[in-house]
């Protein structure tokens, strides 16, 4: 069969045509059955969550502990054992890693030895989200929070490099079997080998009307409060206005939401 | 031609080879998937409740939009609420604790059709499937 050109552009002009008709109809088809989604009524609102961490109310390691074990187990955290290869959510540190630059010679002995509870900052202006290439992490407009989306990770690691709180870890390989069957989460994924992940504070449990896993495991010490910073009521504001805090490596214009009470309201 | 021979034994051995599948399975019928919708919580549901939360007809053409919907509506906008625009009532959405707390039955209900259809994704990677009970 031959066909001149007059013959083919016309073949393609209805053809063309008739693939716009089929689009059109496929997205017919789909509003036909998009109903609402909406948020629980349960749900926990803010316009920016925020984390204040009181040092002195940790008083013992049992407390770290307990907050730690806490958030992994909600969130399936595998205990790999291997440094080089580990995932964390929340962590401890010591004084002159968590706020280098603030450190110095004379300083109480208490802080000094003391560790630090360290989790993604949920930055105001997060270099994680600027980086992103899939737009995975994401911060919600809403309220402030840094997500990341487990779905849309290709595992690239610029996530990683950007974040100067080294808050983010990646699944070198697959973390099933280092979750020990009696503590995993039934109602929680785990992550698969090449995703990148960290703390989100909580946003399941929020979206539940709970507060975050590591807020309440220490709840008797008081040591975490969780709030709205936007909100001048807000627990979290009382505490800061009132209090001196710090928060982690202020002169890189991250804006971090998480911040630590060190101690001296005495003088204060 | 030159060699038209040789040429014409190649295409036929090449036509027979790409051709093979095809009249090496013909004939033979492969099993229909046999999907099983009766797990403990279905049953233990009242007749009328039985629903899921779109029409049977429509979840099985299209419930990996809904998924891909509901993931994205979860993770990205926080809604974890859905409005069944069949029955009007409404469900959690998740995989893990909502779809499968009904269909707690995953080999027969995930995994026939999609070996049938030789389909593999990868939510179980992730997701954590039910522990499945014996009827």
């Amino acid at each position: 069969m031959s066909m001149d050109r007059r013959q083919f552009i016309k073949i393609a002009g209805i053809s063309t045509v008739l693939g716009f008709g089929g689009t059109l109809g496929l997205s017919k088809l789909k509003d036909s059955w998009a109903s609402e989604m909406l948020q629980s009524p349960e749900a926990l609102n803010a316009k920016h969550w925020a984390m204040v961490i009181d040092v002195k109310k940790l008083t013992s390691e049992e407390h770290y502990d307990k907050a730690i074990s806490a958030c992994h187990r909600a969130h399936n955290v595998p205990n790999i054992g291997n440094p080089k290869e580990e995932v964390k959510w929340l962590w401890k540190e010591t004084y002159e890693h968590a706020f280098p630059g603030m450190e110095q010679e004379y300083m109480p002995e208490g802080i000094k030895h003391k560790p630090f509870l360290l989790l993604c900052n949920h930055c105001e202006n997060p270099p994680c989200v600027r980086v992103c290439p899939t737009k995975a992490t994401f911060k919600r407009e809403s309220d402030g929070i840094v997500m990341q989306d487990m779905h849309r990770c290709i595992g690239c690691r610029f996530c990683m490099a950007a974040c100067p709180f080294g808050a983010r870890s990646f699944n070198w390989r697959d973390p099933r079997p280092f979750i020990k069957e009696q503590d995993e989460n039934k109602e929680f994924p785990t992550r698969t080998k090449g995703v990148v992940e960290k703390c989100t504070f909580c946003y399941e449990r929020l979206a539940k009307g709970e507060m975050p896993a590591c807020v309440e495991a220490v709840k008797d010490t008081k040591a975490l409060v969780f709030g709205d910073l936007s909100d001048p009521n807000s627990e979290v504001r009382k505490i800061l206005s009132t209090h001196y805090s710090i928060r982690r490596k202020p002169e890189l214009g991250t804006q971090p939401s998480v911040y630590y009470l060190i101690g001296g309201e005495e003088n204060a | 031609m030159y060699d038209s021979g040789k040429i014409i034994v190649g295409l036929l051995i090449f036509v027979g080879i790409v051709t093979f599948p095809f009249y090496y399975n013909a004939g033979k019928a492969v099993a229909k998937p046999d999907l099983k919708l009766d797990t403990p919580v279905i049953q233990q549901m009242p007749e009328a409740e039985r629903k899921c939360v779109e029409t049977k007809e429509f979840m099985r053409g299209g419930h990996m939009q809904l998924l891909n919907n509901w993931r994205d509506s979860v993770v990205r906008e926080g809604n974890r609420v859905y409005v069944s625009s069949n029955t009007g009532k409404r469900h959690t959405m998740s995989l893990q604790n909502t779809c499968m707390n009904c269909h707690s039955n995953k080999k027969k209900f995930c995994d026939e059709c999609h070996n049938y259809m030789v389909v593999k994704p990868y939510c179980w990677d992730c997701h954590i499937q039910p522990k499945e009970k014996e009827l």
